[in-house]
């Protein structure tokens, strides 16, 4: 059978029966870099149009749809244009700082992606710390954000990263405790290890009531996390016009605008592979009719639809819910999410302690 | 990076009240702002995300209307109020017909009283449908503006049917109202009142019912009664600050003291105060069309005038309800055919005067929410 597994296992065999192993690991670096590259890319594309055409769902109104059929070019059109664009630099900004923010946000989405598995056997890097990785290698964005905000020269710049920052660290706590919750169950770090646990169901459902709490946890504190409404205090458009881009222009703000899509992603793909499975099918006890059914779905499309799924949770919140206020949003998290979250991880280290979940 | 000279330490900390040891940041929001709506200058010192005092600063949209009505014709000058608050330009007209016709002692016929009042609260809910989508708007919330905007635009349907315009009517003259209605105008009315008495509950379970959004507004720039009242806030803001100021009940003009509705008083003086307000009047407005618009009057639209008016020579003053408050006409003529002396009150220019007062040791957040619920249009209060 044709699967994404089979393919990148014939294709290492190759390199490694055609070159010596050490240009057939850099072969495969390279390859792998092409293919992030080209996954930013299509997914920058992809997701700014599913965006635009949600927001115009429930705008009523068509949103794109002149360039292309059904506007699906329109994204790439847009790209053209910033790419045209003068990237200008304000006076009186820290040139070096300015200049290199806008990589630094998405150097830290890009470094992301390699322990996520996209499907069965394609995963870049499959760590042994994979889940500790991931949290430690997502706070590298806020540097970017406050570099931004600072290097501008621009005082709402500066309100919004310093916005962004108190927003970033303090909301990383609670979606950290919510993806410990998911380590306490299944005992590892490990990507593919947490995938595999998730065989006979996904700890969405197995974990009881904790782990559903767990899951709106996560999905409120990862909202927050990439600046996403109602969190969207670092960019708050109507009160800081944009925020920390606020200055910036052409394929600089193009940048930042894809980093926020990447980040959605790499947050949905990883709260999927966490509380959804990731790529394993949906089974229901012991329908066996149902779950041969299901396993027939090639994995991808499965990690694939519960990350598109999330990511459109996501963007209906910012299209239905006003903006929360500075002190409001961190009074959220301390007052309540944080103990919510540290009391549910208790109840979850019980359930794992005591073998209670499914 | 920040330089020297941007952060000043400024005497204005102590006088504001907080201790003066932190450094205040000047920032100027406007007159390019996307929560300003129009070309609104506010200098605000900020101590973190503080606010310790704003400065609005006028004159980037001033047209001098008051000095050009001087060299135009009565009827003429009318035109140039719509101009002024262009989301109820026909309740500035009215204003200006109606000082005209106290000085000119004219009557008017009873249908077009009638016409008057209805396109008045017509515009009323355009206006106050336009306020709730950019109100949401400047909290973060962006689809609501798309929803009051699918209402407004049947507004605007009946306003271009009967006058011929959709946003500067120019259709309320001395002596009436400019042309007949359209034969379509009541029908048309009846569909949209009834479309739009289930939307205001789509209203509420969109906005008003969130738990964000009453966080937002409840506690958030309190006006009190008597600080309503010597700032000389009036509409929904002096209203909302329990004060009783609908010109309508208080003196009737046209066939108001007729027909039947409240004026809507909150006490609590905030943000949400302010919000519930304006749209409980949506619904009373409906309630006026709904009583008025079977029972218009046949007769003239249009009392019978001579081609070039001449006031007597004198002072006149009128005033009316519009949908942000108190708007007054005041004519000094000296028997001419052009006013010698016109002055307008506003009501946005004495609301903003009370953004100082109630936005202090509020967040910079809570500016946006303060100045959604003001209702500001700025031509109408930089003239």
């Amino acid at each position: 059978m044709l699967s994404l597994e089979t393919i990148t296992n014939s294709i290492q065999q190759w390199l490694y029966s055609t070159f010596n192993p050490t240009m057939a690991l850099i072969l495969e670096c390279v390859i792998v870099m092409l293919l992030v590259i080209g996954l930013f890319a299509v997914l920058g594309l992809v997701l700014v149009l599913m965006e635009r055409k949600v927001a115009a769902r429930m705008q009523i109104r068509l949103g794109p749809n002149r360039v292309g059929p059904k506007g699906i070019l329109q994204t790439a059109a847009d790209t053209l244009k910033l790419m045209m664009k003068e990237g200008l630099t304000p006076n009186g900004a820290d040139k070096f700082l300015f200049n290199l923010a806008p990589f630094m946000v998405m150097i830290a989405a890009m470094l992301i992606l390699a322990p996520i598995a996209f499907a069965k056997g394609f995963q870049i890097w499959d760590i042994n710390i994979g889940v500790l990785y991931v949290s430690a290698v997502s706070s590298m964005s806020v540097i970017g954000i406050l570099m931004a905000g600072w290097a501008s020269n621009n005082k709402y710049s500066l309100l919004g990263a310093m916005r962004s920052g108190a927003q970033i660290v303090s909301y990383e706590l609670s979606a950290g405790l919510s993806i410990i919750s998911i380590v306490v169950l299944t005992g590892s770090l490990q990507i593919s290890a947490i995938i595999h646990s998730q065989q006979s169901g996904w700890w969405l459902f197995r974990g009881h009531i904790p782990a559903m709490i767990a899951f709106v946890i996560f999905i409120i504190a990862v909202t927050a996390e990439t600046n996403r409404a109602p969190f969207d205090l670092a960019e708050a458009e109507s009160e800081l016009t944009a925020g920390f881009h606020t200055e910036y222009s052409g394929m600089k703000f193009a940048l930042f605008f894809l980093a926020e899509y990447i980040n959605i992603f790499i947050v949905c793909a990883i709260g999927a592979t966490l509380f959804l499975g990731g790529w394993m099918p949906l089974h229901i006890g012991n329908w066996e009719g149902f779950n041969h059914i299901m396993d027939k779905i090639p994995s991808s499309l499965w990690f694939l639809g519960k990350t598109f799924l999330l990511i459109f949770l996501i963007m209906w919140f910012r299209w239905t819910f006003p903006r929360l206020r500075v002190d409001q949003l961190l009074s959220l998290e301390w007052k309540y999410l944080l103990p919510i979250s540290m009391f549910n991880l208790l109840l979850i280290t019980l359930i794992a302690i005591m073998g209670w979940h499914f | 990076m920040y330089r020297e000279t941007q952060i000043i330490e400024t005497d204005n900390i102590a006088a504001a009240g907080a201790d003066a040891a932190g450094a205040a940041l000047v920032i100027n929001v406007g007159p390019q702002h996307p929560a300003t709506h129009g070309v609104l200058h506010l200098v605000i010192t900020l101590e973190g995300e503080t606010i310790k005092k704003i400065e609005p600063h006028l004159g980037y949209i001033h047209r001098s209307i008051e000095k050009m009505c001087e060299s135009l014709s009565y009827r003429q000058f009318i035109y140039v109020t719509s101009r002024m608050d262009y989301l109820s330009a026909h309740i500035n007209n009215h204003a200006c017909a109606l000082c005209i016709e106290k000085g000119l002692q004219l009557e008017i016929p009873g249908r077009a009283q009638v016409i008057r009042v209805l396109m008045d609260e017509l515009t009323r809910i355009a206006s106050h449908e336009l306020w709730w989508g950019a109100m949401a708007m400047d909290l973060g919330a962006f689809t609501p503006f798309f929803y009051a905007f699918r209402e407004r635009e049947s507004i605007n349907d009946i306003m271009e049917e009967t006058c011929g315009a959709r946003l500067t009517m120019n259709y309320m003259v001395p002596g009436g109202v400019m042309y007949d209605l359209h034969p379509n105008f009541q029908k048309r009315v009846k569909s949209f009142i009834q479309l739009f008495n289930s939307k205001i509950d789509e209203y509420d379970d969109l906005v008003t019912g969130n738990i964000i959004f009453q966080n937002r507004t409840k506690g958030v720039g309190v006006l009190s009664r008597e600080d309503a009242i010597s700032f000389g806030c009036t509409g929904p803001v002096g209203r909302a600050s329990g004060v009783t100021c609908d010109i309508r009940k208080l003196y009737p003009y046209e066939v108001y003291d007729k027909v039947d509705f409240d004026e809507i008083i909150e006490t609590a003086g905030d943000s949400y105060a302010r919000y519930q307000v304006r749209l409980k009047e949506l619904r009373q407005s409906v309630r006026i069309i709904e009583q008025l618009i079977d029972n218009i009057p046949e007769g003239d639209f249009q009392a019978k005038t001579k081609a070039v008016l001449k006031l007597p020579k004198g002072e006149f003053y009128s005033r009316v309800e519009t949908a942000r408050g108190e708007m007054g006409v005041y004519i000094v003529s000296e028997g001419g055919t052009t006013p010698y002396r016109i002055k307008f009150r506003s009501p946005g220019f004495s609301n903003l005067s009370a953004l100082d007062h109630m936005s202090r040791g509020s967040k910079i957040g809570d500016l946006m929410a303060i100045m959604g619920t003001l209702d500001l249009v700025i031509p109408d209060i930089d003239r």
